[in-house]
């Protein structure tokens, strides 16, 4: 099995590759535009701002790359967050993104009960209903860095609360997407990249 | 709910543990990967690898050690210790640290902050202040290790520390520091309502009580501890069910 990781702008690509790398499967990290459309899965990871990671992606053609790919392709945390309508991260608070999924991206607003942004930590998932998400216990925890969020839609298929309920997960046709960090996520997020791998 | 956290410190000299750190279950305590994956395994939620080798050496075999950490442990980590510049942030970062923490080179050069959350984000910033109440009653900020006191306040600083950027202030309280009375509870709690970034409270763990009353006085989103874990006084599994018995959001890890 071919396993690409999309390599741009953004950090904290190793890990993702650690990770697969620990479950046995040799992933390629690359920006290379034949290698990505012609893997077996696509991971879209990373640690990054919204407007200037879409800004590269279109000076590389990812963009319509990404939304052209057909097999198996799952988005992590800021690769999540692009693959929605649009997001808040931006320097006049709104950016277009790559518009796979209908959810919209916006700012975390701290109330009285909960005063920290960004979300850093651990926080449970609920409403799991996805073959990504099969085989976990009951209100697994995920490790989150995030102060964007998508919000909850048709295509939300777990969700989290922090401040409020949003979207921990996504899934459209072939194309999937988790807030947390499944590659920091010890077990439970082993789990998850399993069910992706297996995914067809 | 957002878990509160609990995180074992390992302090690291030329890529070893410190000696005395005694585990029967592992082959060697002192390999830091060993050990980290042993606390991740027992429900650690992050690990902190604190360097305190002087020579650029020790520098070099950490980066490396860093590397492996990453390859091999599947929780979040954060590394400290002689961090100076970008350069030294780059390179733990590269090597697949998840976020660094830095302490005297911050009050030094506050614009280091600044830099890192510009070039590296913010969630890679983990701020460390080590400050002592002092008998006027103020919270003074100490350098290299406690050793030389600063102008610096704790609360002032570490506001400062938010607006260039730090993503986590990691307090450590001199005063409680090694005497397992308790943590800074009042001193927590006022810092941690005073900032909109996550607070880790440090120094004074003893007992398990200690804990949740660091999360519910001193209203800290995590909890740092070094040799009540390393030697035993507390198991990180009894802890974990301890506390979410007492109601404190807890990540509870089956073996």
């Amino acid at each position: 099995m071919k396993v690409a990781i999309i390599k741009y702008n953004a950090g904290n690509i190793f890990s993702v590759d650690y990770a697969l790398r620990r479950l046995g499967v040799e992933a390629e990290i690359t920006g290379d535009i034949e290698k990505i459309q012609t893997a077996d899965k696509v991971i879209f990871p990373g640690v990054g701002e919204a407007e200037t990671t879409m800004q590269y992606l279109k000076e590389h053609r990812l963009d319509e790359v990404i939304k052209g790919l057909k097999q198996p392709t799952l988005g992590i945390c800021i690769g999540m967050q692009l693959m929605c309508q649009s997001s808040e991260e931006a320097a006049n608070g709104n950016v277009q993104c790559l518009g796979i999924f209908d959810e919209k991206v916006k700012k975390f607003i701290p109330n009285a009960q909960i005063n920290k942004v960004p979300h850093m930590g651990w926080n449970t998932i609920t409403n799991c209903q996805s073959p990504l998400l099969t085989s976990l216990p009951e209100n697994p925890y995920f490790y989150y860095v995030h102060s964007f969020y998508a919000t909850l839609g048709k295509d939300t298929i777990a969700q989290t609360d922090y401040i409020h309920p949003y979207s921990a997960a996504l899934h459209k046709d072939n194309f999937y997407a988790v807030q947390f960090h499944p590659e920091k996520s010890g077990a439970m997020g082993e789990i998850v990249l399993k069910n992706f791998l297996e995914l067809c | 709910m957002l878990a509160k956290r609990i995180i074992p410190c390992l302090d690291i000299k030329d890529g070893q543990t410190v000696k005395g750190i005694n585990f029967v279950n592992i082959r060697n305590v002192g390999d830091p990967v060993e050990l980290g994956a042993e606390y991740s395994r027992q429900g650690a939620d992050e690990l902190v690898f604190l360097d305190i080798t002087a020579s650029h050496e020790g520098r070099k075999t950490f980066a490396d050690l860093v590397k492996r950490i990453a390859r091999n442990i599947s929780i979040p980590f954060t590394v400290g210790g002689g961090i100076h510049e970008l350069k030294d942030v780059d390179t733990l970062l590269s090597a697949g640290a998840d976020k660094v923490s830095i302490n005297s080179a911050a009050i030094k050069n506050p614009n280091l902050i600044s830099e890192v959350a510009k070039n590296f984000g913010s969630q890679v910033c983990t701020v460390a202040i080590d400050a002592k109440l002092d008998e006027s009653g103020e919270w003074t900020c100490y350098l290299n290790g406690g050793r030389i006191a600063t102008e610096k306040k704790l609360f002032s600083w570490a506001k400062e520390a938010q607006e260039r950027g730090a993503g986590e202030i990691l307090f450590t309280s001199m005063n409680h520091d090694g005497v397992k009375q308790g943590f800074a509870n009042d001193a927590l709690a006022v810092l941690s309502e005073s900032l909109s970034i996550p607070v880790i409270a440090s120094g004074g763990a003893g007992a398990m009580e200690h804990f949740k009353d660091v999360f519910e006085k001193g209203k800290a989103d995590a909890a740092l501890a070094a040799s009540i874990f390393h030697f035993h006084e507390i198991a990180i599994p009894d802890l974990k069910n301890y506390l979410a018995g007492e109601g404190i959001p807890m990540r509870i890890v089956k073996p």
